[in-house]
């Protein structure tokens, strides 16, 4: 029994990595067999010693590292600072939601994308318009799913405080604003998942720098291997986000278990 | 109403349903960390008869039936039926059609009728033909309690109450040597459970199944039981076993009777003790 | 939390009381109608009904978490006309505040509902906790208690306001049938030591049988306060009691009353 538990244990612990490998190894069978469609493509191989002998060390690739997410931080901070509050006086105020709720649900629909073109002719800069573009994508996320969780919030715990006798203020700061944080760690997950999918089009379309212009590059200079290294960077930047995004949510829920 | 005879097949003498548990012993090892479920645990239950297991949360009620029922395996000790041997340490677990266990939650195809739940075990088993099962089916839906009204609804049509009668009557279609009913009255109001209890003991009169029914209520174990066993909280074994020789049919007015009366008070104290001893664990161990 | 000095507090006089609300097409629904009951202080009085027959409207409208459409509720002579933390409800499942600590919980009414300081509140809490056997859970978060533990917070949480009325809604409803016994009989030892005026909702017959002073049957609208049983069995009651000649026979009495009304008990089909 005891060594079934132990061996299912590290099984599960081995699979993950195995999983990575494997993915390498059929790329590299892929290619070297000539599969239709990787006849242009180089090996894992290839790939890492493209990366190794000239971009590890070449301060422009870090750079757009540096610049992609610097975009995505500050777009995605924007929408919470923005959002957040949004989202509270839609769940609270009847008269405001009324008034400006049917303009949200209008714009909401509309794809981060189809806002390229608008903000290049609104903003100034080029800079300017990636960050508002990355800003528009995280955005209503978080508005829905915070004025989401003001509308769950549990009748009981309301009344419970209220016949404790609390002000209408601590009742918003103790009971409110932490009943919603739940739902603002579920508008931040999917919020940055969003805005690293959109800066990276966006600087596809609209900028010279960045992971996304990075690996257009490498599809228009017909190098493949830049390519790639474009598209792994771009998937290890967005799992980074990921992890520090969940770390900030734990931060921020001492009182959820979390596994 | 006056039972209708049984069937010739029903009347199988080599399914009886002798149970026999015999120091049997259960460790579970999550991780390392060994917990004693059931600890020399023995049981000899004469066949047709209804014993009912009392116990607090955790006391391993739910893994011995789980062991009978061939869903979990054992660390120690046999477990016989009719002779034929069910559980070892050494027997990978196998489920059969010969007893069938009801659950709490209840477990019926919510996309089938009532008709195709009662018959499903009959149609998979190949044992039958598909309008021979319905007709079998249809036949044991009348004659208990005539549900046969019911035999075209869907389960979320039906009531609680109801769902639970069905699953009883799918598993006793297969004619099995002993039912295994876990807590299936659990979340019912007084009221419905009462009733229920009426309906399970016509059945029972009916068909004279053995029967293996947890429950965490004493009153309704005196009530429907011909032996109650009150179990220990974990490592659970036999803490009490009380022979109740109330006469049958029994209705209402049998739990008002004195000796109903002096059952209950030989139990409740060992119930309660346990129930006691298991909570103080819990929050023990949460500390 | 003084055990019965001076008169009884909490003494609850309900007259023609009736609150009813729309339904999806618009429709009225009354919920209560013409409900006229006094209950007596230092009981504990216990309603009984099936779900659906307005049980938590009363207790939410003496709360006063809703408001009457007709009809009034006095307590010891005084309107009830909003919340009050003279009247502290325990929820069915769990209101305690999940992202507070234990004592956090606990604290909550005396210091941002009536303003005792933080270090005084605390040595309450502590005394209350201690009492419940929860000290050393004080700095957990509900969601790594029990639900029997999370049950006697939330009385803790309610007896630091020293309330004259505790309204419990189905308090125990949601864990096993032990656990469930076990707190009965922590609400009832706390119960006779202090005599605290008690309204306890439950649909469950032994709970009510065990607990109760009188219990109210509780049906749908109008009139929803039907039969009034008196249980006087002794106090103070310990487990032995539910074996007792006289406990039977008060359950076959309620069980007559709470079989009028349904035809075979939950066993027809019911088409819901």
């Amino acid at each position: 029994m005891k060594s079934i538990l132990l061996n299912k244990g590290i099984a599960a612990r081995w699979r993950g990595p195995l999983s990575v490998i494997a993915f390498f190894g059929l790329w590299h069978l892929a290619v070297v067999t000539g599969l239709s469609g990787f006849a242009e493509l180089p090996t894992p191989v290839q790939t890492l010693k493209t990366f190794v002998v000239e971009y590890a060390g070449d301060s422009v690739y870090w750079d757009s590292w540096v610049v992609s997410f610097q975009r995505v931080l500050i777009g995605f901070a924007i929408a919470q600072i923005l959002g957040i509050p949004l989202g509270l006086v839609f769940g609270t105020s009847a008269r405001f939601r009324n008034l400006f709720f049917p303009v949200f649900e209008l714009l909401r629909p509309i794809p981060p994308l189809a806002w390229v073109p608008i903000s290049i002719l609104f903003w100034p800069t080029n800079e300017s318009s990636i960050i508002f573009i990355t800003f528009v994508g995280a955005f209503f996320v978080i508005v829905i799913n915070v004025y989401d969780g003001v509308r769950n919030i549990k009748n009981e715990h309301m009344w419970l405080a209220q016949s404790l006798g609390a002000s209408r203020m601590s009742i918003f700061k103790r009971i409110m604003l932490p009943s919603v944080i739940p739902s603002i760690a579920v508008g931040m997950t999917l919020g940055i998942a969003i805005t690293w999918n959109v800066v990276i089009a966006a600087e596809m379309i609209a900028s010279d720098s960045g992971l996304g212009r990075m690996t257009w590059e490498g599809y228009v200079s017909s190098t493949p291997e830049v390519v790639l290294i474009g598209m792994i960077s771009i998937g290890l930047a967005g799992y980074l986000s990921s992890i520090t995004v969940e770390w900030i949510e734990r931060r921020m829920m001492p009182w959820v278990e979390h596994r | 109403m006056p039972a209708p005879p049984v069937p010739v097949e029903q009347m199988d003498t080599t399914r009886l349903g002798y149970l026999s548990v015999r120091n049997v012993e259960k460790v579970y090892d999550p991780g390392g960390v060994n917990v004693h479920a059931l600890e020399k645990c023995s049981l000899e239950i004469p066949a047709g008869d209804f014993i009912a297991v009392v116990g607090p949360s955790g006391c391993g009620k739910s893994t011995l039936l789980n062991i009978l029922a061939g869903f979990d395996t054992l660390t120690r000790g046999e477990v016989f039926l009719d002779n034929e041997l069910l559980a070892a340490t050494d027997k990978s677990p196998t489920p059969g059609s010969d007893r069938v266990v009801v659950f709490q939650n209840g477990a019926l195809f919510p996309w089938k009728t009532v008709l195709q739940n009662v018959v499903y075990g009959l149609v998979v088993q190949n044992r039958m033909s598909e309008s021979e099962a319905n007709e079998r089916g249809m036949d044991l839906l009348a004659r208990t309690g005539n549900l046969d009204r019911i035999a075209q609804a869907f389960p979320n049509q039906l009531s609680s109450g109801m769902q639970r009668r069905v699953e009883i009557l799918r598993a006793l279609i297969n004619n099995p040597r002993i039912l295994l009913l876990d807590e299936p009255f659990r979340a019912m109001d007084t009221v419905s459970k009462t009733t229920m209890h009426q309906h399970l003991l016509d059945i029972y009169d009916q068909y004279h199944k053995t029967v293996f029914f947890i429950t965490h209520d004493l009153e309704e174990a005196i009530f429907l039981a011909d032996t109650v066993v009150v179990m220990t909280t974990r490592p659970g074994t036999i803490k009490l076993r009380l022979e109740v020789d109330l006469p049958r049919p029994r209705n209402r007015d049998t739990i008002t009777s004195q000796h109903f009366l002096e059952l209950k008070q030989q139990a409740v104290t060992a119930v309660h003790e346990e129930a006691k001893k298991a909570f103080e664990r819990g929050e023990r161990e949460l500390a | 939390m003084n055990p019965s000095s001076g008169t009884l507090k909490g003494r609850i006089r309900i007259s023609s009381l009736a609150k009813g609300y729309q339904d999806k097409d618009g429709n009225p629904v009354k919920v209560i109608e013409d409900c006229s009951v006094e209950f007596e202080p230092g009981l504990l009085n216990v309603i009984m009904g099936q779900s659906g027959c307005g049980k938590s409207t009363l207790a939410y409208l003496l709360a006063g978490y809703l408001n009457a459409d007709h009809g009034n509720i006095e307590i010891d002579g005084r309107p009830v006309t909003g919340t009050g933390a003279d009247r502290i409800m325990v929820f069915q499942e769990t209101a305690l505040w999940p992202w507070m600590t234990v004592t956090d919980n606990v604290i909550f009414g005396p210091v941002v509902g009536s303003g005792v300081a933080k270090n005084e509140a605390r040595r309450q809490a502590d005394e209350l906790l201690e009492r419940f056997g929860l000290i050393d859970f004080r700095d957990k978060y509900p969601s790594q208690l029990s639900g029997g533990m999370k049950r006697r917070v939330e009385i803790a949480q309610a007896l630091i306001n020293s309330p004259d009325i505790m309204i419990l809604d189905e308090p125990f409803r949601g864990l096993d049938v032990m656990t469930r016994e076990l707190l009965q009989e922590y609400y009832l030892t706390l119960f006779e030591d202090t005599r605290l005026s008690t309204l306890f909702i439950t649909s469950e017959l032994e709970e009510a049988l065990f607990l109760a002073d009188r219990i109210y049957v509780m049906g749908p609208a109008p009139d929803n306060i039907g039969q009034v049983i008196d249980i006087d069995l002794p106090r103070p009651r310990t487990f032995d009691v539910t074996a007792s000649q006289r406990y039977l026979e008060l359950k076959q009495q309620a069980m007559v009353y709470l079989y009028a009304g349904t035809d075979d008990g939950g066993g027809g089909a019911t088409g819901q």
